[in-house]
């Protein structure tokens, strides 16, 4: 699904404040499964995960999406492919404020120029998946967390991306809505959806349905294990 | 009631059409209504030979623009400076520039 | 179709942005409506006044010949009429008494004016509609009234009550809101001008083209004279308000000009939260195009907005109300000040000219700034 190779990421290059983020990063991440990056603060998980999610670009290195070299395409074009390809849901959700759940989760497909009906069906069909439709036009300050958070996830999966991204998805939440978080990833994976996820939380690596656990450190992959 | 804001700024901008639309009625209106006073100022102008509106009536050459000379507004002194405040939004009238009989 | 959905989306996104910073954006479209308005304004009176000069002194004199003594405008000998009468071209001349009476108790200076008709009645007068009177020091400026005896103090000191037979009407305010119109003999008894003198001396032209070669003769026939055509007279008015003239234009480009330093500086200021917003978008998959695009609907709604509004109210301001808040600076140290129900005109271009002049730079200050936001990177929303 996608490749890396010899991915490099440095922030802000030349200055004094050099940081070598990633170094030397080859990994392939298979579709239909779902990989979890997992290190310590520091390690290099976010960035990692930006650029698999071609949100960022590597300093060195090759990136392939579906075996489709993107390193070097101009914005205009990776955004499209970004926003048709790669679902995300944030660590702090990202929701916007002041306006309704249902615009929220229609957001992320307004520059396509699709027909407002369609598009809407399409978001009103994914809230009630996540039994939210009643509260579709409500605003998102009103929502409780785990109402948030499924917002954040139909969000990420109004453009029918084949992949999904989260980053430390379960860190504000509770036991009970974690293992909630974990079975729609469940649900996602059987719909055919690859998934990635950055996570520290034993609740996410140490849960069954999870294909494959990257270890990261100091901006290096360790052990790309596989859990069979 | 509206579906989407953009409907609001549709909206606005009909009405906005609408209010310039009702302006340039008034306009045509109020112009063909005041046609017969117009022709009637016309005449007094003609029999009085007027040459000049009374708009601002502060001093000779802000009453009587086309008819004064350089002098005019530096009445006392050619020197003496500017001092009436019409005199300002006032404009010089061209043909202090040129004269027509050079 | 697509394109135009687009942008409907985004429009929608804008004014629910600009709904949730709706205290900044109402102070700030509150200004700019006052702007458009002050603006406005100026230009529907300026337009609506140049028209009415034009079309009402197209009736003056083709020519009016004055005659200088010591570089000032002094008395006209009569019998220069005579010479210039000879011209050929020249219709008709006739010459002109009129100057300026100050009252010194109501304070105000009228423009006394000889009308022939009231020759054979001497000892009535016509006065504008915007004549007033004081009785007595300290008491009101009053309107004067047919049959009332108005006081005059002659050039010698003693007194002429005249007494006033008409009033010119109101409609006319504009063009004789300040004339009396006096006799021949209370010309002469009010002002010592020589018998044989006149103010100056109007010609009446067939062919205006000939106006040229006319004033060219009187000139050397009388070299102490000056002719002014009615072509100059036109275009004095023309230029009345032109905007190379003074006070205007300076005050109408440091009007635009201070606001769109307001808007930059409150407009365009991006709080935290907007540009919170910001890198949400990029990262849920906006571009920095469609960024940049929220901003030019931001400025373009804010802006029609404001100038429908403000023209609305300034069109009301001016036609409606008499132009009343520019009566301060207009009056000066005027006594007499017409009251301005001047006829409507708009001049669709000027307008459009001011649609253009307030929309692009607001438009442009509003996107300008926000490029930095708006080139921000996708991931950093996942960084901070």
């Amino acid at each position: 699904m996608i490749r890396l190779q010899d991915i490099r990421k440095v922030f802000n290059a030349g200055k004094a404040n050099e940081f070598v983020a990633i170094d030397q990063v080859n990994l392939a991440i298979d579709s239909e499964m779902i990989t979890v990056l997992k290190g310590p603060s520091g390690s290099g998980k976010t960035t990692m995960l930006s650029i698999l999610g071609c949100m960022a670009r590597p300093t060195a290195g090759r990136i392939m999406l579906r075996e489709r070299e993107i390193t070097s395409l101009p914005e205009r074009f990776l955004t499209g492919i970004r926003r048709a390809t790669f679902g995300f849901i944030f660590q702090q959700l990202n929701l916007i404020k002041g306006i309704s759940a249902l615009e929220n989760v229609m957001l992320p497909a307004y520059p396509d120029g699709e027909k407002r009906s369609l598009l809407q069906k399409r978001a009103t069909d994914l809230l009630t998946l996540f039994n939210l439709a009643h509260k579709a036009s409500a605003k998102i300050e009103w929502l409780s967390g785990g109402e948030m958070q499924r917002v954040a996830i139909a969000r990420a999966l109004i453009n029918s991306p084949a992949v999904i991204v989260a980053d430390e998805p379960t860190a504000h939440l509770d036991t009970k809505l974690s293992m909630e978080f974990m079975e729609i990833m469940q649900q996602l994976k059987r719909e055919g959806k690859t998934i990635l996820i950055a996570s520290h939380d034993p609740i996410v690596h140490e849960s069954s349905i999870i294909d494959r656990i990257v270890d990261m450190r100091d901006g290096r992959v360790v052990s790309p294990e596989i859990r069979s | 009631m509206f579906q989407r804001k953009s409907d609001i700024l549709a909206a606005y901008l009909f009405l906005g059409i609408l209010a310039l639309g009702l302006i340039f009625t008034d306009v045509a209106m109020r112009q063909h209504l005041d046609a017969p006073v117009l022709k009637q100022r016309r005449e007094i102008v003609r029999v009085l030979a007027l040459t000049d509106l009374a708009l601002f009536t502060e001093a000779r050459y802000t009453r009587h623009p086309s008819m004064a000379d350089r002098n005019t507004p530096f009445q006392d002194h050619p020197l003496s400076l500017e001092h009436f405040p019409s005199g300002s939004i006032l404009a010089l009238p061209p043909h202090l520039n040129t004269t027509a009989t050079q | 179709m697509g394109a135009f959905e687009k942008q409907r989306n985004i429009v929608d996104f804008t004014l629910s942005s600009l709904g949730r910073r709706k205290g900044k954006i109402i102070s700030l479209g509150t200004v700019y409506t006052f702007v458009i308005f002050l603006l406005a304004s100026v230009l529907f009176f300026t337009q609506a006044i140049k028209r009415e000069a034009a079309l009402l002194l197209q009736e003056a004199p083709e020519m009016t010949v004055q005659r200088l003594e010591a570089g000032r405008q002094g008395s006209i000998p009569k019998h220069y009429g005579d010479s210039i009468a000879a011209i050929r071209g020249v219709q008709s001349v006739r010459p002109r008494l009129w100057g300026y009476y100050y009252d010194s108790l109501s304070e105000a200076t009228f423009t006394i004016m000889v009308n022939d008709e009231l020759n054979e009645k001497p000892g009535e007068i016509i006065i504008g509609s915007a004549v007033k009177v004081r009785s007595a020091a300290g008491a009101e400026n009053r309107v004067v009234r047919i049959n009332d005896t108005f006081p005059f103090k002659t050039y010698d000191g003693s007194a002429l009550l005249l007494k006033v037979k008409g009033i010119l009407p109101l409609t006319s305010e504009l063009e004789a809101a300040d004339l009396i119109l006096v006799s021949e003999k209370d010309y002469r008894t009010l002002f010592a001008v020589n018998n044989d003198h006149a103010t100056d001396l109007v010609l009446r032209v067939r062919n205006t083209k000939e106006l040229t070669t006319i004033a060219t003769k009187i000139v050397q026939l009388h070299p102490d004279t000056r002719p002014v055509s009615r072509e100059e007279i036109l275009r004095t008015y023309e230029a009345i308000f032109d905007w190379r003239g003074g006070l205007i234009i300076v005050t109408m480009a440091g009007v635009l000009f201070a606001f769109i330093i307001l808007a930059w500086d409150k407009a365009t200021g991006l709080s935290a939260e907007e540009k919170r917003e910001i890198g949400v978008l990029k990262a849920i998959g906006w571009e920095t195009a469609d960024i940049l695009l929220m901003k030019f609907w931001e400025g373009v709604s804010v802006s029609i907005l404001a100038f429908i509004l403000g023209v609305f109210l300034a069109y009301l301001h001016v036609f409606v109300g008499s132009a009343l808040l520019f009566e301060p600076v207009l009056k000066g140290w005027s006594v007499l000040y017409p009251d301005f129900r001047l006829t409507p005109h708009v001049d669709a271009y000027q307008l459009a000219t001011l649609f253009f002049l307030t929309v692009i730079p607001y438009t442009v200050v509003t996107i300008i700034p926000s490029w930095r936001s708006a080139t921000i990177d996708p991931d950093s929303v996942m960084r901070t």
